[in-house]
């Protein structure tokens, strides 16, 4: 019962995606199926923010190593939380009605922190990468045999030939030969070998997940249902 | 000397490569782009396309890859203004919500406001859906089931735009610009496949070469990293004089730190294997 009902719905669910792209009678269903995933999904937020805030104050409370960022974590998520929720700042339509601004409008609360805090503090992160790129190039890519000198060397023709230097060093290759500069280079090993081998992967992939998907929809395979899926 | 360098602190590859980034940005250098296939593509597809056409934006990207991925968003809405097509826009990201405000906002309603754009007419923000790929997948017979509602929480069905669209089948152009997932992947999976709508990609560098294989079929073409941007800035500024101005290219003033970033890259590259090499030599000997 505890997994047999899960295990039924994810089925039926998964038979009427199925079934949807080739019988169009049946595509109500499917469009009720999504409407459902998507209450799924946003339940999901909840529960997600439910445990993150559990996982964190558990830490807390046992003092375990590092607790001091999980503290800085549940401050953030209930400030976060908190404004959000109240429209703190956020500018009313009217005097009658001063809740009535969207969450996310201009001058608000939540507006400023997304504005201030979240997107420069994830374009950090995301900007220092330029750094341990840099760093890695430097100590670990070395052409220690034929696989990584071949990527090497196509790493090497890819980094000059999707900038302007690329152009500049082989500008002097007549335009019938352009397959040998830089950005025809460049052209060459993203469009033939990396395309060939990413569909390669991408068709292994595909026989992959049918096979999973049917053991999944047929109850073969219920690991995703708990730990031993029993 | 080779001791120092089997050494060194990587502390003064970080201090390289600010000053790599840093420099150009102060100098403010530009260097000459020539759109590659896959960028032209796109742009010639836009260009083609008669005016009022139905283009859908989904912006699928977060905060994180907004230096990488804006420029190249301000220049496809631009040249849709440009073309007067009509805008939808929406986003599969939960992050990604509070940023087609400041991107409808800096285009459409500023740079664009001569043109007398008018919301719910020319252009509409449908917001964010968290369903992912079942989104595409309910919007390719039913774009209302997922979105009721636009942004602002009016009822779609009230926009005079949305009285002769009914599904995604109904664009004439979908653009993802997206940073993962859901990204280019789903939206060819659960939109360009099943139905032939036709899309076109903008992707982060790590993204795009998974992004090769569609082409030419299921993506007309694609947008790739800062580079993408640059070449779509040049595209456009060639067929609209006005648009030649660098202080309205981001990306094009984005490719020289790019430039030296590389070189920088490059030189390490050739310094570390020239190290690991005589170090091997000097190892041999002993």
């Amino acid at each position: 019962m505890k997994n047999g009902v899960p295990w039924m719905i994810a089925a039926v669910t998964g038979f009427v995606m199925i079934g949807a792209f080739f019988v169009p009678a049946v595509r109500d269903w499917r469009d009720a199926a999504g409407t459902w995933f998507e209450i799924l999904a946003a339940i999901a937020f909840v529960i997600g923010g439910a445990n993150l805030f559990a996982h964190h104050l558990q830490k807390i409370s046992a003092r375990e190593a590092g607790w001091g960022y999980s503290a800085v974590t549940l401050i953030a998520f209930l400030a976060t939380l908190i404004i959000g929720l109240l429209k703190a700042g956020v500018p009313g339509h009217d005097l009658d009605h001063p809740w009535s601004g969207h969450h996310q409008a201009e001058g608000g609360g939540l507006w400023w922190l997304f504005s201030y805090v979240y997107t420069p503090l994830a374009a950090t992160m995301f900007a220092l990468l330029a750094f341990y790129v840099a760093s890695a190039a430097f100590r670990a890519f070395r052409a220690k045999n034929t696989e990584a000198t071949v990527l090497l060397v196509a790493a090497f023709i890819v980094l000059l030939g999707r900038t302007y230097a690329g152009a500049w060093l082989t500008s002097a290759v007549p335009d019938e030969y352009s397959a040998l500069t830089f950005p025809g280079m460049t052209a060459i090993i993203l469009g033939v070998f990396n395309t060939a081998g990413q569909r390669a992967i991408m068709i292994g992939i595909a026989l992959g997940v049918a096979a999973t998907s049917l053991k999944v929809l047929l109850g073969v395979d219920r690991s995703y249902l708990g730990s031993d899926g029993k | 000397m080779l001791d120092f360098l089997k050494t060194l602190d990587r502390r003064w590859i970080f201090l390289a490569m600010l000053l790599a980034v840093a420099i150009p940005i102060y100098q403010q250098k530009l260097f000459p782009e020539t759109p590659t296939k896959p960028v032209q593509d796109v742009f010639d597809y836009i260009e083609q396309l008669d005016q009022g056409s139905n283009v859908l934006f989904s912006l699928d990207y977060s905060p994180s890859s907004e230096g990488e991925l804006a420029p190249m968003t301000t220049a496809l809405i631009r040249h849709c203004c440009l073309k007067r097509h009509k805008m939808f826009f929406m986003t599969l990201m939960p992050d990604g919500l509070p940023l087609l405000e400041p991107n409808i906002e800096a285009v459409i309603e500023t740079e664009f406001k001569d043109s007398k754009f008018e919301y719910g007419v020319d252009y509409v923000n449908l917001g964010y859906n968290a369903g992912r790929e079942v989104v595409i997948v309910v919007m390719g017979t039913n774009l209302s089931k997922m979105f009721p509602l636009d942004y602002y929480k009016k009822p779609i069905d009230q926009l005079p735009m949305m009285e002769n669209v009914i599904s995604l089948q109904d664009m004439d152009l979908i653009i993802t610009i997206s940073t993962g997932y859901p990204g280019v992947k789903e939206w060819v999976q659960y939109s360009a496949s099943p139905y032939g709508i036709k899309l076109a990609a903008a992707a982060t560098a790590v993204q795009a070469p998974q992004a090769y294989p569609y082409m030419p079929n299921q993506l007309l073409g694609l947008l790739a990293a800062i580079k993408g941007a640059a070449e779509y800035e040049a595209a456009l500024g060639a067929r609209y004089p006005a648009y030649r101005d660098p202080r309205k290219n981001d990306g094009i003033r984005r490719m020289a730190p790019q430039f030296w970033g590389h070189l920088l890259i490059i030189g390490l590259i050739l310094l570390g294997n020239g190290i690991y090499f005589a170090d091997r030599v000097r190892g041999g000997r002993r």
